[in-house]
Formats: structure tokens, sequence, C-alpha cells
């Protein structure tokens, strides 16, 4: 077995639950569980192996159900000990599963169309999941710093969960961002370093970061953490079938970042089916970009199974990277299940955020407008199929975003305080 | 040509635990060559099969990523300085 010079001693032995080892997705070579995130054969990603229950399918289901009502409930499928409860963590999801009647009647969805609203998340984003595997795992591996490189949801989530944890926290993010998720960074006290350039210049300044003595001893969720922060988006899967009856939906609809977001969803659901606890039956994963960051969706539609990074323009900056780490499995996965992957313009993703909020009361972030924008564009398309069960995710809460809708969402009128002045506005009805 | 080259954790068993090393090469192409003679088995980790870059390296010449360049046929001028970093971050 390989085993790689580690930025800190892991206290031993680690019990991160389940967790076996890690594993090359590309190779196949295997490594022991430690702070480490690339094959030092071929430089592809690791993830984490499992020796999973063999239990029988009834009672993990029972005892899955009888857990708390938050990712934990799912922690012999997780890499964290078994005692992770009673630890402190901000505690994330189990957010609701909402049946989006209205929407489905606007799109013509009549197959049963669902939002997995993971705005409800303690830092109102999905990163919230994976940020609380990802403190287990520094726990685990002594580390004291928790740091990422970040879009911004990622940037709040790091803060509030080294806030709760107990953990300094310096995170890294582009200086442009949206000022609602700088000041989400800022305020739980860690260190916030904007810095001059777009996300891949962060993503690379901290890849080089933790190679050097100036970042020794320091956590990377998503670096030298990342096989295990991934594990994290597992939990969508898991949630989504168990709140469907524990039931597969025929077709999801994700949004693609770096697309780990994506393969882990397929990875749970995968893990639900070798495990007994759904019937195995097929469905289909599609991905959704925004039209100025869209690498993926390109590398879908001409065919090619490498992705061509792009430099990143749109306003959907949370999904805004252009050279994504898991675009090679995305294009996989979609093909393998039969999906597809599809882009929308700024302007469609500012029309669906308001739809989502018209039809639904669900105020979504850009990234949720691209997943809505991608959803009606694939329907039209004939992609997807509108007599099938479909999950549709919204990964973050709209108030992170307002920029994107604020210049055309304001009052319907301004008024004296007079009930002549309201009947002239001729808003009476 | 001379350029400075920062070698990634996971690669610094071929470069005795250095984290910079010096390679020569008008091109990054020649450096890579330039880094075999001088450190033996570490083409292999950086390049495939085929003497592509693997698809989870990024290399930068002074910040540029090669990928918006000319990949390995980058010019890599005098004093440069080249990072070959995984791929598999971030998001």
């Amino acid at each position: 077995m390989a085993v790689q010079t580690v930025a800190t001693t892991p206290v031993t032995p680690v019990d991160l639950g389940p967790a076996a080892a890690l594993s090359c997705r590309e190779c196949g070579e295997r490594f022991e569980l430690g702070p480490i995130f690339a094959c030092s054969s071929c430089f592809g990603p690791l993830e984490v192996a499992y020796d999973l229950p063999a239990e029988d399918p009834e009672a993990l289901r029972a005892r899955i159900e009888a857990g708390p009502e938050n990712i934990w409930r799912y922690a012999p499928l997780l890499p964290v000990p078994a005692d992770v409860a009673g630890k402190p963590n901000l505690n994330p999801g189990f957010t609701k599963l909402v049946k989006a009647d209205n929407l489905a009647r606007e799109l013509g969805v009549t197959g049963g169309l669902f939002v997995k609203d993971d705005s409800g998340n303690p830092t109102h984003s999905f990163k919230d999941r994976v940020v609380a595997i990802a403190v287990e795992a520094a726990r685990a591996f002594g580390f004291t710093t928790l740091s990422c490189s970040s879009t911004g949801n990622l940037a709040g989530a790091v803060g509030a969960a080294a806030a709760r944890a107990g953990f300094r926290s310096c995170v890294f993010i582009p200086h442009d961002l949206e000022q609602g998720k700088v000041v989400m960074a800022a305020v739980y006290g860690g260190e916030l370093v904007g810095i001059e350039g777009n996300y891949d210049d962060v993503n690379r300044f901290c890849s080089e970061l933790i190679g050097d003595p100036l970042g020794e001893g320091w956590g990377f969720v998503n670096v030298n953490l990342r096989p295990y922060y991934g594990e994290g988006s597992k939990t969508l899967a898991y949630e989504i079938c168990e709140q469907l009856g524990w039931r597969l939906p025929d077709q999801i609809v994700i949004p693609i970042a770096s697309g780990s977001q994506l393969t882990k969803i397929d990875k749970g659901l995968q893990e639900l089916i070798k495990l007994g606890l759904v019937e195995d039956r097929p469905y289909k994963i599609f991905g959704a970009q925004a039209e100025g960051c869209s690498p993926v969706s390109a590398a879908f539609k001409a065919g090619h199974d490498v992705v061509r990074p792009v430099k990143p323009d749109t306003i959907a900056k949370s999904l805004a990277i252009g050279n994504p780490a898991d675009g090679p499995y995305v294009l996989d996965i979609a093909r393998r299940t039969g999906g597809a992957v599809e882009d929308v313009t700024d302007a469609e993703i500012v029309d669906s955020i308001k739809l989502l909020a018209r039809t639904e009361g669900i105020f979504a972030e850009t990234a949720g407008g691209v997943t809505v924008g991608v959803t009606r564009k694939l329907l039209e398309a004939g992609l997807l199929d509108p007599a099938l069960t479909t999950v549709v995710l919204n990964t973050g809460d709209g108030l992170k975003t307002l920029d994107a809708v604020a210049p055309t969402s304001g009052p319907t009128a301004t008024i004296r305080p007079s009930l002549d002045a309201f009947r002239d506005a001729g808003l009476a009805h | 040509m001379s350029v400075n080259v920062r070698i990634p954790t996971i690669l610094r068993t071929y470069t005795g635990g250095q984290a910079e090393v010096a390679a020569e090469g008008a091109t990054l192409s020649e450096v890579i060559a330039d880094l075999e003679r001088k450190h033996s088995g570490i083409a292999a980790r950086v390049l495939d099969e085929s003497g592509k870059l693997r698809r989870f390296v990024n290399v930068y010449v002074n910040d540029d990523d090669v990928r918006f360049e000319q990949g390995l046929d980058t010019v890599t001028p005098d004093g440069a300085g080249i990072s070959i970093i995984p791929a598999v971050a971030g998001g």
C-alpha cells in the first residue's frame, strides 16, 4: 500500500466509522485514510472506500428512521465516527423535499415534480453537508485550522462550522463576490481573504499553499480533506430517496460547479441500491450549468470525454468554476444513466429564479435558477420525460444573490398612506 | 532557458523532498524531459502512456494554465516559474 507524506500525524487509530481506505477513482490504487486527495501514481481523485454494514435492509431503514433529523441519521454510510451526533457540529440536512405542484403545472410535468430545497441548511446552502463531514475528518487527523477555496457559499459554511466546532478558520474567495456571501463568510469571526482573481485562481493558490510550509497543519476542506468532504453530498441522495418513501427518483437535475455534488449523488444512489434500501430501477441524472461557464455542457454536447477549461462569465458565481475537477465523471454519469448536461443564459437564470419564487414560494440563489431553467429547457427539448418523477435541486438561498433579481424586483407602487392613493394606484381588486 | 519548477507534495519523493527545482528547456515538453533526466520517474507521473499531460494534472507557466496556451508546446521563457498542481481540488 502506497503511503504519502501527510501534513500532520493522524491521531491513531483514525476512527471514521465505516470508512476503510482511500481509493483512486482513476487507477484503483488504495491508500490509508489520511489528509490526502490525489493519487501519487496518476494524480486521480481519491475517494472513500467503505466496509458498509451487512445488515437486513428493513433493520437498517428502521435504524436510519430512528436517527436524528439531520445528516447523522446516515452515519452508518458516512466517513464519521458512530458517536458523531454528540460532537459539536452544525448538524445540517434533512431539508424539505417540496412537492412543487404549481411549478409542475407551469412546466407541464405530470409525473410528480419535487424541489429539494437545501436553502434550509444552517448557512443556507448545501455546503453545510460537505463541511460537516470535513470537520469530522479534520478532528480525526488533528487539524486545528479549517480552510477552503470558495465561490462564497463554502466560505460561510466553513466559517460557521469552525466557530461551532472550535477550529480556527481562514478561507479564500475571489475578491468580487456578491456582498451577501462576503458578509456571511466574514460574520463568523474567522479570517476571510479576497484573492485578486477568479475562483480557479483561488483554487490554484490554495493547492500551492497546501504544499508549502505556510499551509502546514491546515485542513482545506475541498483540497486535502476533499475525499471526505465530497461524501457529504451523498446525503442529498439518501434524503431524496427516504423522503420519496425509500424510492429512487426517475430523473434528477443537479447543478454543476466542480461536478463533485453530482458524482456523489450518483454514488449515494448506487449505495442505496447495493444495500437493498431502495428497489433497483433505472434513473437518469441531468447536469445544469450557466452558459457563461459551461465547460461540461459543451463537452457533453460535443461528445467529448474530457473537459476543456473556460474563463467564467456568469451571474451564477457559485457555479463559476471554469476548470471543474470532476467534469469527466459528470460526463460518464450523464451518459451512463441516459441523462444530459445543459446550460442556460443569465437572463433565463433570472426568469427561473422568479418562476420558482412565484409558483412555489421558494427564493433560490442563482444556482437554483440554473437548475430550474435547465429543467424547463430539457422538458422543451424532450430530454426530460414529463410523465416521470423528477427532482430538481435548489442548493442555496436567494438572499445570498439579491443582485441577480434586485434590478427587476421592487415595489409595485409607492404611495401616500391614504385610501384614495391606493385606489388611484389601481391595485384594489 | 533555465526555469524554476514548483513540485507538488505527491511528487517530492522524486526530488528528494525539494518543493522547487531548476530545469532547462525552451518549451514545457523540454522542461519535463530535463526534469526526467534529473529526477528519474517524474515524467511518467505527469504524462500518460501516450505522452500527453495526464487529465488530472494542471501546469501553469508564469500563472497561465498551459491548457489555455499551447499545452506541452507552451514556450517557457528564461526565468519562468512553472507550477505542477493536482487538478482534483475545489468545488
